[in-house]
C-alpha cells in the first residue's frame, strides 16, 4: 500500500499536477483581459516546483510506491535545471507569442505538461515509469510543435514529429517486452530497474535479452536525436515555432540524458561491455553528420539543429564511457547545452517581431550595428556552443573528452576533437555575419523592447562566461551525484 | 502445442509489418497512424505471452498502459492530421516535403 511517505518523495511531481489541472481551469474561467497574468502565475509555479524540489531532497536515494519512482541526486539536479530552463523559456516567449496571438493558456499548460513528464522520467525506477514520463513528454511536445494551427509548416513539422516519435516509442516498447522476457527465463520475471541491473547473471535467454538492448539503444537514440535516427530533428527544429524549438532544444535533451542514464546505467549496467561500443558508433555517426552538415545551411534554426545533433555526439562520448565519471560529465554537457541552447534561440526570439521571423542566418547581417548588445550575447552563445575557450561549452568539451580518454577509448576522443575544429566554421560564420556584413537593403533589425526578456537573456548569455570562468561547483555538483 | 516462441515470432511478424508499412508506404498519412498501432499491438502481444508463460502478472499490467498510451496518442495524431488536411488540402505523403536539406 502507498504510504504518505511515498507521497511526501513524490511532492513536487504531486504539486505540478495539481498546479497545472488549476492553471487549465484557471484558463477556462478567466477573462480575457486577465489572460496575461497566466504568465506570471506559470512562472511562479516553475520556480515553487524548483523550490519544492531541492527543499524535500532526502539525504540518501529513496524509492516511492515500491521502487516505481526513484528520488536520487542525479534526478535532483536534471529536475531544477529542467524546470529553469522551462521559465526561461517562458520570459523569452513572451513577446514572440503576444506578436502572434498564441499566447493562450494551452502554452502554459502543455509545456508544464511536458515538465512534468521530464520529471517522471529521470527519476523513473521501473519501465512501467520510463515509458509512461516519456509519453507525457513526448504527447505534450506534439501537441506544442503544431500550436500555431493555421499555419502551413507547423503542422508538417507536428506530423514528422509524431510519427517518427511514435515509431520510437514502438521500438522502445519492443525492447522493454524482450528483457521483460529475458529475465524472466531463470529467474523472476521483472519490470523494476535494479532488479534487471544483474539479469545478464543468471538468465538462460541471453540472446533475446541483448535483442531487448539493441531495440532499446535504438529509442533512446531517436529520442536524443542521434544519428542515424535524427531525420526528425531538422524539420522539427526548423518548423516549430521558436519557443517550442527552444524548449525541445533544452528540457527535452536533459529529459533524454537522464531516460539513457536510467535505461542503460541503472537497468542494464551489467551490459555496459556491449552498449558502450554500439553508443560510441552512435557518437561518431552524430559528430560526422551534425558537424558537417551544418556547414550548408543557411536556415538558422536547421543550422542548430544539426549542431544538435554534433552536440548528442558529444553526450553520447561521456555516456558510451559507461562509469560514474563518464555520465557525470555527460550530465554536465545536458545542462551545459540546455543553457547554451535557450540562450541562442533567446537572441533569435528577441530578434523577431510581429510578421518577422529572425531565422535566416542572413537576417543578422549587420547586427553589431543595429544592437551590439544582443549581437555580443549571441557571440558568447556561438563561442559556447563552439567550445572556445574559457566559455563554459569548451569545459564540457573538455570533460567528455576525458571521460573517454579515461575508458581507454583515445580513437573516439580524437574523432571528438577533429569534428570540434570542423563545428568550428559555421559558428564562426554567424559572428562574421553579425560583425563583418553590412546590414541588408531595407532590414529593418529591431529588438524587443520586453524588459524582463532582456535583463533575463543577458543573464542567461553572461552565465555561460561566469560557468565558464567558475564551473567547479556545478561540476562537484554533478560529481557528487555519481558517488565521486 | 502452442509454445512461448510461437507467439514470440507471431509478435516479430506484426512488428515487421509494421514497421515495413511506415518505410514502406507513399500514399497516405493514415496509413500511418494505422501502422503505429499495429506496432503497439505486436508489442501487447509479447508482453501478454511473455506474462501468461512466466506466470508474472506485471506485463499484463503493462499492457492496460500501452493500450490507453495508444489510445491518447492516436487522438493526438489524428488531430495533427485534421490540422494537416486543413492548411494544405492532402495528406499524401510525397506532398509533405517543404522542407529539405
Amino acid at each position: 500500500m502507498p504510504t504518505f511517505n511515498d507521497i511526501l518523495i513524490m511532492l513536487p511531481e504531486f504539486y505540478l499536477v495539481a498546479a497545472a489541472c488549476v492553471l487549465l481551469l484557471t484558463d477556462a474561467f478567466m477573462k480575457p483581459e486577465q489572460r496575461p497574468h497566466l504568465h506570471w502565475i506559470s512562472i511562479f509555479v516553475l520556480l515553487v516546483g524548483i523550490y519544492l524540489v531541492i527543499a524535500g531532497q532526502p539525504e540518501q536515494a529513496a524509492t516511492a510506491f515500491g521502487g516505481m519512482f526513484v528520488r536520487d541526486d542525479v534526478a535532483e539536479i536534471l529536475k531544477v535545471f529542467a524546470l529553469g530552463t522551462t521559465a526561461l523559456v517562458f520570459v523569452y516567449a513572451r513577446p514572440y507569442l503576444i506578436d502572434r496571438k498564441l499566447l493562450i493558456g494551452e502554452f502554459y499548460t502543455l509545456m508544464i505538461f511536458a515538465v512534468l513528464g521530464i520529471m517522471l522520467l529521470v527519476s523513473a525506477g521501473n519501465l512501467l515509469t520510463v515509458y509512461l514520463g516519456l509519453e507525457l513528454l513526448s504527447l505534450s511536445s506534439y501537441a506544442l510543435v503544431a500550436l500555431n494551427r493555421d499555419a502551413r509548416l507547423p503542422s508538417e513539422a507536428a506530423i514528422k514529429y509524431f510519427v517518427l516519435g511514435a515509431l520510437a516509442s514502438g521500438m522502445l516498447l519492443y525492447g522493454m517486452s524482450m528483457v521483460y522476457g529475458a529475465s524472466g527465463m531463470g529467474g523472476t520475471p521483472s519490470l523494476d530497474l535494479a532488479q534487471l541491473h544483474n539479469v545478464m547473471t543468471y538468465t538462460t535467454a541471453p540472446n533475446l535479452l541483448l535483442f531487448g538492448l539493441i531495440f532499446m539503444i535504438v529509442g533512446i537514440g531517436f529520442k536524443l536525436g542521434a544519428a542515424p535516427f535524427h531525420m526528425w530533428i531538422p524539420d522539427v527544429y526548423q518548423g516549430a515555432p521558436t519557443p517550442i524549438t527552444t524548449f525541445i532544444a533544452s528540457g527535452s535533451k536533459l529529459a533524454a540524458f537522464g531516460m539513457a542514464f536510467r535505461l542503460l546505467s541503472s537497468g542494464m549496467g551489467d551490459l555496459s561491455q556491449h552498449w558502450h561500443l554500439m553508443l560510441a558508433v552512435l557518437a561518431v555517426i552524430s559528430l560526422a553528420i551534425g558537424n558537417l552538415v551544418a556547414i550548408v545551411q543557411t536556415n538558422l534554426k536547421r543550422m542548430l539543429a544539426y549542431s544538435t545533433i554534433s552536440h548528442m555526439g558529444y553526450l553520447l562520448l561521456g555516456l558510451s564511457a559507461a562509469g560514474p565519471e563518464g555520465y557525470a560529465a555527460a550530465m554536465f554537457y545536458a545542462i551545459c547545452y540546455a543553457l547554451m541552447g535557450v540562450a541562442a534561440f533567446g537572441v533569435m526570439l528577441a530578434l523577431s517581431r510581429a510578421g518577422f521571423e529572425c531565422e535566416e542566418i542572413a537576417d543578422l547581417k549587420g547586427l553589431n550595428q543595429k544592437s551590439p548588445w544582443m549581437a555580443f550575447l549571441m557571440l558568447l552563445a556561438m563561442f559556447s556552443l563552439a567550445g572556445v575557450p574559457p566559455l563554459f561549452g569548451f569545459w564540457a568539451k573538455v570533460l567528455v573528452l576525458e571521460a573517454a580518454i579515461h575508458a581507454n577509448m583515445l580513437w573516439l576522443a580524437i574523432v571528438g576533437i577533429v569534428f570540434a575544429i570542423i563545428g568550428l566554421y559555421y559558428y564562426l560564420y554567424v559572428i562574421k555575419v553579425m560583425y563583418f556584413d553590412k546590414p541588408a537593403e531595407g532590414s529593418v533589425l529591431t529588438v524587443q523592447q520586453d524588459k524582463p526578456l532582456r535583463v533575463v537573456l543577458s543573464l542567461n548569455a553572461l552565465s555561460l562566461l561566469a560557468l565558464g570562468l567558475y564551473w567547479g561547483p556545478l561540476l562537484g555538483w554533478c560529481r557528487s551525484a555519481f558517488g565521486l | 502445442m502452442i509454445t512461448l516462441s510461437h507467439y514470440i515470432v507471431l509478435g516479430a511478424v506484426l512488428f515487421c509489418i509494421a514497421v515495413a508499412g511506415l518505410f514502406i508506404n507513399r500514399k497516405n498519412v493514415i496509413v500511418l497512424l494505422m501502422s503505429i498501432e499495429l506496432m503497439l499491438l505486436a508489442v501487447n502481444m509479447n508482453f501478454v505471452a511473455f506474462s501468461s508463460f512466466l506466470g508474472d502478472v506485471s506485463g499484463q499490467v503493462f499492457v492496460f498502459f500501452i493500450l490507453t498510451v495508444a489510445a491518447a496518442e492516436a487522438a493526438i495524431g489524428l488531430a495533427i492530421l485534421v490540422l494537416l488536411f486543413r492548411n494544405r488540402s492532402t495528406i499524401n505523403i510525397a506532398d509533405i516535403d517543404s522542407m529539405k536539406g
